[in-house]
């Protein structure tokens, strides 16, 4: 006997996503899932974050990795709420994840919520958190190529950062044919220039998540 | 190499389904899955012979229908297969598209005795 599904293989993740979306709303906590491939700048992008907004906005961070609590430990020197998912050989977060996660946040003292995803283009672009807005984060030595090897990542991005942008004299990367190829099949998306060794873009790219924050 | 995860979803989902419908073994799982999902079927075989074990779907064969990224060109409407990497339209050179298949990831049906 044959029976019809036709059901979504991660329609349970997508419900836990949305009970922490429900949870992360209730809290006023808009959060924000961080993608990259590893080494693209994740964490120096979170950190460039925290030092702008010290004092305006209170930030919390989760951070997940495969193992070790290295990047966990470069955060809590700035003195903001970190909190370690290690993911025991998982290459992604996952909505469950995150809501073990939550537990341990608090809620009271952020009104912001980075998440530092597994350094992955593919997998984390499969599971939704329960975020407010999917941040993508691409740099200058990866290659302009990474939206045609990995189009799924691009296409659910809410912005997408250039990183490490000062380096364009001295790699071949076409900045205009990359961001042509993301806008190509993601329209809205919002691209950003940036380099968190010099400081570059990150005004802006603050300044976009702010304005995001007070139109949720 | 998210393979793991997806595999344990489609196999909660595919058990839960052949005991509401009083099964007592599941013989094959129909899958649709999106090329731009990178999902290896290979893998989550393996994967699935190792979670079924001992459970009503131990055995089942898994049949996959992978579906290739296609695109609607906003320009002028028309769909075609996304290549690569030319994301422009085969009919009027247009680069605005959007996505309309390729991302699928779902148990279609399942057989059961």
């Amino acid at each position: 006997m044959e029976i019809k599904v036709l059901k979504d293989i991660l329609n349970a993740n997508e419900q836990i996503a949305g009970r922490n979306r429900q949870l992360l709303d209730s809290k006023g906590v808009f959060a924000v899932n961080l993608m990259s491939s590893p080494g693209a700048g994740k964490t120096s992008l979170i950190l460039e974050t925290i030092r702008k907004l010290k004092g305006e906005t209170g930030i919390g961070v989760i951070e997940g990795d495969i193992s070790s609590s290295l990047d966990a430990e470069t955060i809590g020197k700035e003195g903001v709420p970190v909190i370690q998912i290690n993911t025991g050989g998982t290459c992604h977060l996952d909505a469950n994840m995150l809501s073990s996660a939550l537990s341990n946040v608090p809620f009271e003292d952020i009104e912001l919520l980075l998440i530092e995803n597994v350094g992955n283009l593919v997998c984390p672009a499969s599971f939704a958190l329960g975020e407010h807005k999917k941040v993508v984060i691409s740099s200058i030595p990866e290659g302009d190529d990474k939206p045609f090897k990995y189009p799924l990542m691009f296409d659910i991005a809410d912005a997408v950062l250039i990183n490490k942008i000062d380096l364009l004299p001295y790699l071949k990367f076409d900045t205009q044919a990359f961001s042509q190829a993301i806008r190509g099949i993601n329209e809205k998306v919002e691209i950003f220039q940036v380099s968190c060794a010099t400081g570059q873009g990150i005004q802006e790219w603050v300044s976009w998540l702010l304005t995001q924050m007070s139109q949720r | 190499m998210h393979e793991l995860a997806i595999t344990q979803s489609m196999f909660d989902l595919v058990l839960e389904q052949a005991k509401k419908a009083g099964a007592k073994k599941v013989g094959k799982i129909n899958l649709v899955i999106g090329e731009m999902t990178g999902v290896v079927g290979d893998c989550v075989q393996f994967y699935f012979d190792f979670i079924s074990k001992g459970t009503l779907a131990e055995g089942a064969v898994l049949s996959f229908v992978m579906v290739p990224p296609k695109a609607r060109c906003q320009g002028c409407d028309k769909l075609f297969e996304l290549k690569e990497f030319d994301w422009t339209c085969p009919y009027c050179g247009g680069n605005n598209l959007q996505i309309v298949a390729g991302k699928e990831l779902f148990v279609e049906s399942i057989e059961v005795e």
